[in-house]
């Protein structure tokens, strides 16, 4: 049955809808992989078997009464981060604080994939709250990189992008606060896109930094990738900061050509933290482009060398609000051990809560606090706006940025937790989109001497998805460069 | 002992007469079974986010433009974050940095005379749950139904100097918040609550002393009565050449004092920042116009107009327009009998009367304008006598009665059948001969006995004009 695994998530839906296959066919098939392969990569934290069953009987209804004809990924199995809510499915953000806890209601973007006819098969491991760029932080264990298992998955949507890579689901959701759809899947060797701040509801996705916070998929090729992505977006009334744009079909923008589509790359994005290797890739990957008729330049996007610090001060400020909701008072867990109200929150918190968001939380605490808010909180802000101002200018000169996802190819486990500083310096060339709100996709542009994969970010405007959604199937076409085939691997 | 003034400025929360809640779709009606008015979003539920109610933004706006503020027409929402298990997010969104309404006032009258008390900002805001504690099971539990009820908070200047002044001023402000239907501003059910700060100096001083918070008042009588226990006890400390400490207090109605909750020493940090939720708020020059267009008649225009239009005395004017609910009442039962006069008394006069004796606020009658105009009209087409009319009154006021059904039914209409009346007065005349000797011998006063038996005798029914004029003409035949 692997063969059904191993297809694309469009590739599947068609073969349903035209009949070549059944829905509960391919989610035996998809269940039977997990099964298989789950104990060895750990991408999921729940897999909720009989739910998904219940879903594809649903499903197949509808798609013999052709209720589902337009729908791209109809009867296509998919797994969701587990900080998404789902409806009468655990949800638990990999912390221990919400280890039992099951929300009555479905985020947006779950409902839209209900309708849309997709199936859910479980809910991936992910670091704590999404805060980590390894998915070690998981009160449930790491995941591991299907390339090497020695490896990590990268962070924090580790398990779902780990998951898409291993063939135990045909795509996934994630979420990406400062690079977590994107820098995960460059280490996994898949396509992730974190859309445009806005255009997908978060009405559901439990919050880390609220104004950085954007749930996108991951996918095997950025055609699967367009295609879900078409499905979970659009303006929610639940969200206030979903904007109403007008055109979400990001199929249509699956065209091979980008002659005369302006690359822009900023060279300080090539000094010398960045990996020779993964430098050499770009440098080829810039090639492909200008051979097939775009015009690629360097230029100066100052600016990056702050984005660290100041993603660092309003994520950790938003965390340390966003999860003081979390406090045994109303779900999740408890302290057995306390007297009084004080103590109920403190040994809960002490209690529920894994290091790396004590730290987080703390670090936003002092920030806000009202002694440091200017020295710290205010000027984050202000370097944001001037982030933006950059990225604005470049926009004026450039369709699409190009970049590394990441300095280096994912590293061993165990390297990055006693270097906190070190990992967060893996987000460099991702937390600056978030900051600016932009739309940006990493796609695989080869691999290192280790075998491990190498990922290229293409960043675009303001609801500029199309730009880059054009660029990345255009690489697709040309690049020499093959998605991972698991069974091949194992024999190196 | 040194002359001292008391300083006072106010904060006042006013809870937002919306049908649904600030932040979701849910009913924000009082009462209800514990946490049966909630849902994922006003609970906090994680995932869940804000969505602003509109209404609210306008209601604020209307309460500013009345009060004499200025719009902030870029205006946002802040977090105020602090620990409480009635504060389901753990945080409060607020606005702390750009508040809706900024820079307005409102003239009081007291004995000493008018004067402008200046308001420092409107902001708006979400209102917590309630605690609820069990000691029976020994325990506390939470009822979220409150939770996410708009507030918007009304803060001072501190330009009040007397407890007289605060009382003028809240009242004022709760009349013009209820004329503006904004908010029902019912202190019983907590929907206007008022914390005062207070200081005292030097007669003469420039510099303001340390202030004490009190929190939570809602009684006009325990707010007066709360600062002239915080004046002395502060007075007190100083003539003692203490300190007052700048603290937060609250005061006990039944003890007649105040006791300390919390310093300044352990005053929380609440760490507020833009809420990342919700955009920023942009307030048009056609939004604000469109809400002043709507703006109702307040009470000053009000009472002038009753006056012109309907040319009621001042003092009618006055107490018709002390409640929105009496004078929207006054409009209504006018427009249907045009008796402004007659209406006018029928309210000021038994309508206080049984309010007062039954301690209802004039919101709460339960009459409808109907039901007085028709009781008017049955008083007027002589079908009723005043008497008669007084007790159907009480009756419509108590029991919600309908006037023309209740004369029917227990046979209260006057009898004008003047054979039955005549034949009465024949009787009661040769009953009562003494009477008609007294009359003749000039005692007039014999003659009201006479009216007065027979009245009785009809049990109030009998038109008293009619029985004048028959007694006069029978003792006058004898």
């Amino acid at each position: 049955m692997s063969e059904i695994t191993a297809m694309t998530a469009l590739e599947v839906s068609k073969k349903v809808k035209d009949k070549e296959l059944k829905v509960a066919e391919v989610l035996k098939a998809q269940l039977d992989k997990i099964k298989e392969r789950d104990p060895e990569y750990h991408c999921y934290i729940t897999v909720s078997e009989e739910e998904a069953y219940k879903q594809a009987d649903e499903v197949q209804a509808r798609i013999d009464s052709g209720d589902l004809q337009g729908a791209h990924l109809a009867g296509v199995p998919m797994a969701v981060k587990d900080n998404i809510c789902t409806e009468g499915i655990k949800t638990t953000c990999a912390s221990k604080i919400l280890s039992n806890f099951v929300p009555t209601y479905d985020a947006t973007v779950i409902e839209k994939l209900k309708k849309s006819g997709a199936i859910i098969l479980g809910k991936t491991n992910m670091d704590e709250f999404a805060m980590g760029s390894t998915t070690e932080t998981s009160y449930y264990g790491e995941a591991k990189n299907p390339w090497n298992k020695k490896h990590v998955t990268g962070g924090s949507s580790g398990g779902s992008a780990a998951a898409v890579a291993a063939e135990e689901a045909f795509y996934a959701l994630g979420s990406d606060t400062g690079g977590s759809i994107r820098q995960p899947a460059s280490y996994c060797g898949v396509t992730g896109i974190k859309p445009t701040y806005g255009t997908v509801s978060r009405y559901g996705l439990i919050a880390y930094a609220s104004s950085l916070d954007q749930i996108g998929t991951i996918g095997r090729n950025i055609s699967d990738c367009a295609a879900s992505l078409e499905v979970i977006s659009g303006h929610d009334r639940k969200d206030a900061t979903s904007i109403d744009q007008k055109s979400y079909e990001y199929t249509h923008a699956l065209i091979d050509n980008v002659k005369g589509l302006k690359i822009g790359v900023p060279s300080d994005y090539f000094d010398d933290g960045l990996d020779e290797e993964v430098k050499d890739s770009l440098f080829k990957a810039m090639e492909v482009f200008r051979r097939k008729g775009a015009i690629v330049e360097e230029f100066e996007l100052h600016s990056v060398k702050y984005a660290i610090p100041s993603y660092y001060v309003i994520a950790c400020a938003e965390a340390s609000s966003n999860l003081s909701r979390f406090d045994g008072v109303k779900y999740g867990y408890r302290t057995p051990n306390y007297e009084g109200l004080q103590e109920v929150y403190k040994n809960t918190r002490s209690e529920g809560f894994g290091d790396e968001v004590k730290r987080r939380m703390m670090i936003g605490a002092f920030v806000l606090s009202s002694g440091y808010y200017d020295a710290f909180y205010n000027k984050a802000l202000k370097v944001r706006a001037i982030i933006n101002q950059s990225f604005q200018k470049a926009f004026d000169r450039y369709d699409i940025i190009l970049g590394p996802t990441a300095p280096t190819t994912a590293p061993v486990l165990g390297s990055s937790l006693a270097d906190p500083l070190k990992m967060y310096l893996s987000d460099i060339y991702t937390v600056s989109v978030n900051l600016a709100g932009l739309p940006s996709v990493s796609l695989p542009c080869g691999r290192d001497s280790k075998g491990l994969p190498i990922g290229m970010q293409l960043t675009g405007k303001h609801f500029g998805e199309k730009d880059i959604i054009r660029a990345a199937y255009s690489y697709e076409q040309e690049a020499c460069y093959l998605r991972p085939n698991l069974d091949e691997r194992k024999v190196h | 002992m040194k002359a001292y003034e008391t300083v006072i400025g106010l904060e006042v929360h006013v809870e937002l007469a919306t049908k649904s809640k600030i932040f979701c779709g849910c009913t924000t009606q009082f009462g209800g079974e514990p946490n049966t008015h909630c849902c994922p979003v006003c609970t906090g539920m994680p995932g869940t986010l804000p969505v602003l109610n509109k209404q609210v933004v306008e209601f604020a706006m209307a309460a500013g433009l009345a009060l004499g503020c200025t719009i902030t027409q870029n205006c946002k929402f802040d977090r105020k974050n602090y620990f409480y298990p009635d504060l389901p997010k753990a945080y409060q969104i607020s606005q702390l940095y750009l508040p809706i309404c900024r820079d307005g006032g409102i003239e009081i009258e007291t004995e000493s005379g008018k004067k402008i008390v200046r308001i420092h900002e409107i902001h708006m805001e979400e209102d917590a749950g309630k605690l609820v504690h069990d000691p029976w099971e020994d325990c506390t539990l939470v009822d979220y139904n409150r939770c996410g009820v708009p507030l918007i908070e009304i803060v001072s200047e501190p330009d009040m100097r007397s407890a007289e002044e605060v009382v003028a001023y809240l009242e004022k402000l709760r009349l013009i918040l209820q004329y503006l239907g904004v908010s029902d501003c019912k202190m019983q059910e907590g929907s206007l609550r008022a914390d005062i700060n207070l200081s005292v100096r030097e007669v003469g001083a420039t510099e303001f002393g340390t202030r004490t918070e009190m929190k939570n008042m809602n009684s006009f009588k325990a707010i007066a009565r709360a600062i002239e226990g915080e004046r002395k006890r502060q007075i007190e400390l100083l003539e003692y050449g203490k300190q007052v400490i700048q603290e937060t207090r609250r005061w006990d109605d039944n003890k007649d004092t105040s006791f300390a909750m919390r310093s300044k020493e352990d005053a929380q940090d609440y760490r507020y920042f833009p809420e990342p939720d919700l955009p920023p708020i942009e307030i048009s020059d056609a939004w604000i116009e469109k809400v002043k267009a709507s703006q109702p008649e307040l009470r000053d225009e009000k009472m002038l107009r009753y006056q012109k239009e309907f040319d009621l005395p001042a003092y009618d004017a006055s107490i018709l327009t002390a409640s929105r609910h009496l004078a929207d009442l006054f409009e209504a039962t006018v427009a249907l009998c045009s008796k402004p006069k007659e209406v006018s008394n029928w309210l000021m006069v038994e309508t206080m009367r049984l309010l007062k004796e039954m301690e209802m606020e004039a919101d709460e009658i339960r009459f409808k304008p109907t039901q007085l105009a028709e009781l008017i009209e049955l008083v007027d087409s002589n079908k009723i006598n005043r008497t008669v009319a007084k007790e159907v009154f009480e009756k419509v006021f108590k029991e919600n009665v309908n006037p023309a059904q209740y004369v029917e039914e227990k046979g209260l209409g006057m009898v004008s059948d003047d054979g039955l009346l005549r034949s009465t007065i024949e009787r009661i005349i040769s009953e009562n001969s003494q009477s008609v000797i007294d009359y003749k011998n000039g005692k007039t006063k014999a003659m009201g006995f006479l009216v007065g038996q027979t009245m009785k005798e009809m049990k109030g029914k009998a038109d008293p004009g009619r029985v004048n004029e028959i007694v006069k003409e029978l003792l006058d035949l004898a």
